[in-house]
């Protein structure tokens, strides 16, 4: 019975969270709390460690918490359960849009949903500095009044230097983000920035 | 799979997608600069308007972004199959890093080194996301319309606070409001 409510919980998740995985933790809270997998101070070091650690933070959560359930067999089901939704729906999507691509609704719908998407893209890259770039929310009033001590100067200087190592340099962005690692190691472990 | 040229185009999807998990942190937009490089630049798999679609409907639609990226591509190139390969590969960097850790670290710890490690690259990823928004934007903003749309999105979502879903809907609506009134327009 645990398995298949394990498999139902990160099944739910995956089919109603929208927005992709940071905005889908709540809804893993809420599934986790309600049928028990684990107590909130083992969720938080749930949320801290699928934040750094590489992949999709809905997939390592997944992971962690069948793994806090079951060990490697609740992993497996608990990520099967979250990543199968989003597979079965994206099929029957594309299979939609393969049919309809020449209709004149779906190309009309296409042309507005396109710029938007660059729209959101610049967002997500506001969303993804909040808190790493700045020392608070990058869309708020502070930015405006609190100065220079707002920013963390350091990682500017990290982003700005990701920026012109793909622009100018053409650099491949594994190459940039390995840079960026290692220097970040060097300042972390020499103690030049607090992490 | 009788044919191994198959096989081997399937092998090098699975692996493009393994080191877009591998090198994916901070959720689905930061794979976004790589996935772009490695489809468009390297293997030459979508178009960068291509790549755009695949991120209009992977962003619409619920669940993980990463996943629904992965299973896009896959499908697009080699059908079933090729989404089973993308999807699997994507997922396996996260599922073997974590259970690595819980199962053998215990905890991932306050090492200095490798936290500052995740601060570079959580900072690097602000840079580059913003790098493929300008690259994408230049294929796909030309017209005024475009540039209202886009502005109005990044007003929406980043300022009001509106979720995505909504204001997807909204520019699908209004993309063919607009196509529909021009269509018209050069009928007559």
């Amino acid at each position: 019975m645990g398995f298949v409510n394990l498999f139902a919980a990160f099944f739910r998740i995956g089919l109603f969270g929208f927005g992709g995985g940071l905005a889908m933790l709540p809804l893993i809270y809420q599934s986790v709390q309600q049928f028990g997998f684990m107590d909130p101070a083992e969720f938080s070091d749930l949320l801290a460690l699928s934040q750094v650690t590489p992949g999709p933070i809905a997939v390592n959560a997944a992971t962690y918490v069948g793994l806090h359930f079951a060990g490697l067999p609740g992993a497996a089901v608990a990520t099967f359960g979250v990543v199968l939704p989003e597979f079965i729906i994206m099929m029957m999507v594309c299979r939609f849009l393969d049919r309809f691509r020449e209709n004149r609704l779906v190309e009309g719908a296409f042309t507005g949903i396109r710029p938007v998407t660059i729209g959101l893209l610049f967002a997500a890259a506001l969303f993804v500095s909040d808190g790493v770039l700045t020392r608070g929310p990058v869309i708020s009033k502070a930015i405006l009044t609190a100065g220079a001590g707002y920013f963390d100067w350091i990682a500017v200087g990290i982003g700005a230097g990701a920026v012109l190592l793909m622009t100018a340099a053409k650099m491949k962005p594994i190459r940039v983000m390995l840079l960026a690692a290692a220097a970040g190691a060097v300042l972390g472990g020499t103690g030049l920035i607090q992490v | 799979m009788k044919n191994k040229g198959e096989v081997k185009e399937l092998a090098s999807l699975f692996a493009a997608f393994l080191k877009l998990g591998l090198f994916t942190i901070g959720g689905g937009y930061a794979m976004i600069p790589q996935m772009q490089h490695l489809a468009v630049e390297e293997h030459g798999w979508l178009t960068d308007e291509e790549v755009v679609d695949c991120i209009a409907v992977s962003q619409s639609l619920p669940g993980i972004i990463a996943i629904n990226m992965a299973t896009y591509i896959g499908r697009k190139l080699y059908g079933m199959k090729g989404a089973v390969c993308a999807t699997v590969g994507v997922v396996i960097p996260s599922f073997v890093i974590i259970s690595l850790i819980v199962l053998v670290l215990g905890a991932i710890g306050e090492n200095p080194w490798l936290q500052g490690a995740f601060l570079g690259v959580k900072a690097a990823v602000c840079g580059l996301i913003l790098v493929s928004a300008v690259r994408l934007g230049r294929q796909v903003l030309r017209t005024p319309f475009q540039w209202v749309l886009m502005l109005g999105a990044l007003a929406a979502i980043a300022f009001a606070g509106i979720n995505a879903v909504w204001v997807i809907l909204a520019a699908a609506l209004l993309g063919i409001i607009y196509s529909s009134i021009r269509s018209g327009k050069e009928v007559r």
